[in-house]
């Protein structure tokens, strides 16, 4: 005696793609694809845009024909959406892979950390490509001048930024003052980094005289472009301290100073922190204010207040439109390549930096 | 008569209470001073460019004659990249939203972020060295193909250092932006609405369009105008991938100009009258950026106050 089973659908399934049709089709997809491919000339690059085209007519058009236009519209919106998130990654990944792969070079020669581009002329490079000498030359001192312009420009802009936030959040109270704050401090995070820096050349040519270049007016450049981000984030992280704890310390006596550098800063230090290095992240990587209020330097400069200094991005953007040796831009371009990596290194760094901080000095909630 | 002991130990309080009070408020004021100090010194140092005699100004036409093209340039390749940006990041931020797994989505979210975290001068050197030789060839046959169409029109370039690979850059740029606003505003999306639409039978893109994205209309065009004032002013990508020249039509042909590379390329090695020509294109750009990004701030205020979302 055989009893057969008939396995029958369920009526709340009919009518939809089994779970593992889009499998299927991706499978059909990848195997077409690389059939196409192969015709025309394969490349990874371009088998994967086909095959996410042919993965995307495919279920689309299965799933009209067995589950009705509306389902099918619906798998086409998803389609679409995760096409776009892959697209997004696709220069993300891109831009890493480049750098990594042409700075890894220029990081790992020797000196290239320790020494600066004083001295290091055409000749030296013109010699590095014919006759296989090393590259001579490295960042010391525009890895110098960054940490110099990017302190001082930190120094300028935590208190004005932070004081300004208390006062927008313990003194403001929508008044006109603050109004006028909020807004305008919303208005200068929209100011193009090289309008910043203009400002500040214009600044110091009028004060001090034509052709003033030195880090110190850079760091006022991007003091500029970094107070609104310490503003804003210093701002959210003070309003989300609990008002019990202000009152609890008011009705302790203590007076609203002491309670808001003793009470309300400590609390939300670790978000205040972490926001100042995410600033300071920012700007670190700015190009052009720097490129019009500092020149560019060959040489290791200590002085903040005077003379050209050189720093990372600016150094990228010599090496690359003016090459030390035009016959030979390949070892500048070398250089320029490591100074991105280390610059990378150095933002990503900053970014980590300021999640860890986030997480380690948060405040204990609960009990 | 006996002096208090508690009002007599207010003293150093209240002195203490009032510099710090005037300190913050002092700061404050300084942030408005600074503005209005950037409005002021480009203004007095651009005002040479604006009545110097036609003829010293570069070009010899005029400031006017030297910055239309410049201006139209910029637009241009901010209009490209916003052309390319928009869609693909409401489809990031929807991605992020609403269709990644919860517990992928705020490290996604951190992923895209990193995009705003490469520094300018690194795309512009990705732009130039990578990029643009590798959409070379698709510039060939846009111009073999389309090359009717005047934006197209070839030869293209061999270099493929054009305006149209500097828009692509700068909508790299731009992307996290209107995706990290957007997102937030999806984020916001009252769930009532949401669960609403699917318990009538709408599948997930049906609840899409009928209760996320008329909500978060107002975020996204605010989102948009604040990515077109970054790409507006963003000097280092255009300044390394285009080769300059006069005002083409043609996108895939080297020429065009934008207000910010031009200041950058130039400004270094300027003297004299060159100076305060560069000064009045940077207000320029000023006035351009600072409409917009009014404009997007006012879209994103008038929207808070009927509906809690900014």
């Amino acid at each position: 005696m055989s009893a057969t089973v008939v396995r029958k659908r369920s009526a709340l399934t009919k009518g939809q793609l089994p779970k593992f049709a889009p499998y299927i089709v991706l499978a059909a997809a990848l195997i077409v694809g690389a059939a196409i491919l192969a015709l025309i000339g394969f490349n990874a690059f371009g088998w994967g845009i086909v095959s996410a085209i042919l993965f995307a007519v495919g279920l689309v058009s299965w799933s009209g024909a067995v589950e009705g236009a509306r389902k099918a519209k619906d798998k086409l919106a998803t389609c679409l959406v995760v096409g776009a998130f892959l697209i997004a990654l696709l220069p993300l990944i891109s831009v890493i892979v480049t750098v990594l792969v042409n700075g890894i070079p220029g990081l790992i020669t020797p000196g290239f950390l320790g020494t600066s581009m004083n001295g290091v002329t055409g000749a030296y490079d013109n010699k590095a490509v014919e006759e296989g000498a090393p590259v001579l030359g490295g960042i010391y001192h525009a890895l110098l001048g960054t940490i110099q312009i990017t302190l001082l420009a930190t120094v300028i802009s935590v208190p004005v930024g932070l004081l300004t936030s208390i006062y927008l959040v313990e003194y403001g109270n929508d008044r006109p003052l603050a109004r006028a704050i909020t807004f305008f401090v919303d208005v200068m995070t929209g100011i193009p980094s090289i309008v910043a820096g203009l400002f500040a050349a214009a600044f110091f040519f009028a004060i001090v005289g034509p052709g003033t270049k030195t880090g110190a007016v850079a760091a006022v450049a991007l003091s500029v472009l970094m107070i609104p981000v310490v503003v804003r984030s210093s701002e959210e992280m003070l309003k989300i301290v609990p008002n019990e704890l202000r009152e609890a310390s008011y009705a302790l006596g203590v007076r609203k100073w002491r309670t808001i550098t003793k009470v309300v800063i400590p609390t939300a230090i670790s978000g205040i922190a972490s926001g100042v290095t995410l600033a300071i992240a920012r700007v670190i990587g700015e190009t052009a204010p720097i490129l019009v209020t500092a020149g560019f330097a060959t040489t290791i400069n200590n002085n903040v207040f005077g003379g050209w200094m050189a720093s990372l991005p600016t150094f990228i953007y010599t090496q690359i439109l003016n090459p030390t040796s035009p016959s030979n831009p390949a070892p500048s371009d070398q250089r320029a390549w490591g100074a991105a990596l280390v610059l990378i290194i150095l933002v990503m760094l900053l970014n980590l930096g300021a999640r860890l901080i986030a997480r380690l000095f948060a405040p204990k909630t609960g009990r | 008569m006996t002096t208090n002991s508690l009002t007599t130990s207010q003293g150093a309080g209240r002195a203490g209470d009032k510099v710090f009070s005037g300190a913050a408020m002092a700061a404050g004021c300084l942030i408005l001073a600074v503005l209005f100090g950037v409005a002021l010194f480009l203004v007095v140092q651009a005002i040479p460019a604006l009545t110097a005699p036609a003829g010293d100004i570069q070009g010899g036409n005029g400031f006017f004659a030297y910055i239309a093209p410049i201006v139209v340039g910029t637009l241009i390749a901010a209009v490209i990249a916003l052309v390319i940006a928009t869609p693909v990041a409401i489809g990031v931020a929807l991605f992020i939203s609403h269709y990644a797994p919860r517990r992928l989505a705020s490290g996604l979210g951190y992923v895209v972020d990193l995009l705003a975290a490469i520094p300018s001068v690194v795309y512009g050197a990705w732009g130039a060295a990578f990029l643009a030789k590798e959409i070379s060839p698709a510039y060939d046959w846009l111009a073999t193909y389309l090359g009717w169409i005047p934006i197209f029109e070839g030869p293209a370039s061999a270099t493929g250092k054009t305006i149209l690979t500097a828009g692509i850059v700068l909508s790299v740029m731009v992307l996290p932006i209107i995706t990290s606003l957007s997102r937030e505003i999806f984020l916001q999306t009252p769930k009532l609405h949401e669960e609403a639409a699917l318990a009538l039978g709408a599948t997930r893109w049906e609840m899409i369009k009928m209760a996320v994205l008329p909500f978060g209309r107002p975020g996204i065009i605010s989102a948009i105008m604040l990515g077109l004032g970054r790409a507006l002013g963003e000097t280092m990508a255009v300044a390394l991938v285009l080769s300059s020249g006069v005002l083409t039509a043609s996108l895939i042909q080297s020429g065009n100009q934008t207000i910010a590379a031009e200041i950058a390329l130039n400004f270094p090695e300027a003297s004299g009258i060159k100076v305060n020509t560069l000064i009045a294109a940077g207000l320029v750009l000023f006035v351009i950026t600072l409409g917009v990004n009014m404009i997007a701030r006012w879209i994103i205020t008038r929207h808070k106050e009927f509906s809690g979302a900014n």
